[in-house]
């Protein structure tokens, strides 16, 4: 077994505009690493997701990734207000991201059900006024 | 079909990746949410949208999509139009609107996303 491979990033909070910069970055090095195509559209779309959450609720945060030989690991961590009701976030077209975040095209209530949907498995731990922790998986 | 073809039936401009107009197209996404595009994988599409901003790209590219159509004559940013480039995305932009955009391209048999 090798030793795992860890990409940590900073998502920048104040700028949304940057928001999908980390994703960007690991998708490219997926690819160097030879990734199959369909494994490393499901780690950056679900990722891409969390750190578009990030920015528009939790003023940013930190995304670690770590290749294991048979899965893939996003952890994204924030400080930001947290989740009160995890099970109500989860529904499609639930959300709480202002308007202006909806004019810019997101906000539509699908970020955490993609983030499930391309995934393997999805753990949200969240205190309210603490922060939130997701990680998911995406098996090789 | 190819991007060309998409190009004509449109009497789209091509913004960027111009050596990449005999790409083949397998589907179509109409969307401005980004999050609606995300939630469909499908391989070799196109995404025609109105909306304007560097995301966009950013979810076509993770997305691995060929091709962006801007309609409703929107121009992209030198910014994203680099970005694409980048990337190898082939940028158009349309006079026309979406719903008309779109049915141009469904009744010349582009077919939906997210079909499984």
């Amino acid at each position: 077994m090798s030793e795992p491979l860890v990409f940590t990033f900073d998502v920048d909070g104040e700028n949304f505009t940057s928001a999908g910069e980390a994703s960007v970055e690991v998708k490219k090095r997926l690819r160097q690493l030879g990734l199959p195509p369909d494994i490393i559209r499901r780690v950056s779309i679900a990722m891409y997701e969390g750190e578009i959450n990030m920015v528009i609720h939790a003023n940013g945060g930190r995304a670690t990734v770590t290749v294991f030989d048979d899965h893939i690991e996003i952890v994204l961590e924030d400080r930001g207000p947290g989740i009160a009701d995890i099970a109500l976030a989860m529904r499609e077209g639930y959300s709480t991201a202002p308007d202006n975040i909806r004019n810019l095209g997101f906000g539509a209530g699908m970020g955490l059900p993609n983030m499930k949907r391309y995934t393997d498995t999805m753990k949200i731990d969240s205190t309210v006024g603490v922060g939130t922790t997701v990680t998911m998986t995406v098996n090789i | 079909m190819n991007i060309k073809t998409v190009c004509e039936l449109l009497s789209a401009r091509v913004l960027c990746c111009e050596d990449r107009l005999d790409t083949e197209l397998h589907s179509a996404c109409g969307s401005d949410m980004m999050s609606d595009v995300l939630a469909y994988v499908k391989d070799q599409s196109v995404l025609l949208t109105g909306l304007v901003n560097l995301q966009v790209i950013r979810t076509a590219e993770m997305m691995d999509m060929r091709c962006i159509v801007f309609v409703r004559s929107k121009h992209p940013s030198p910014e994203m139009i680099a970005l694409a480039e980048e990337t190898g995305i082939v940028v158009l932009t349309t006079d026309k609107r979406m719903y008309e955009a779109c049915g141009i391209l469904y009744s010349n048999g582009l077919q939906r996303a997210g079909q499984d």
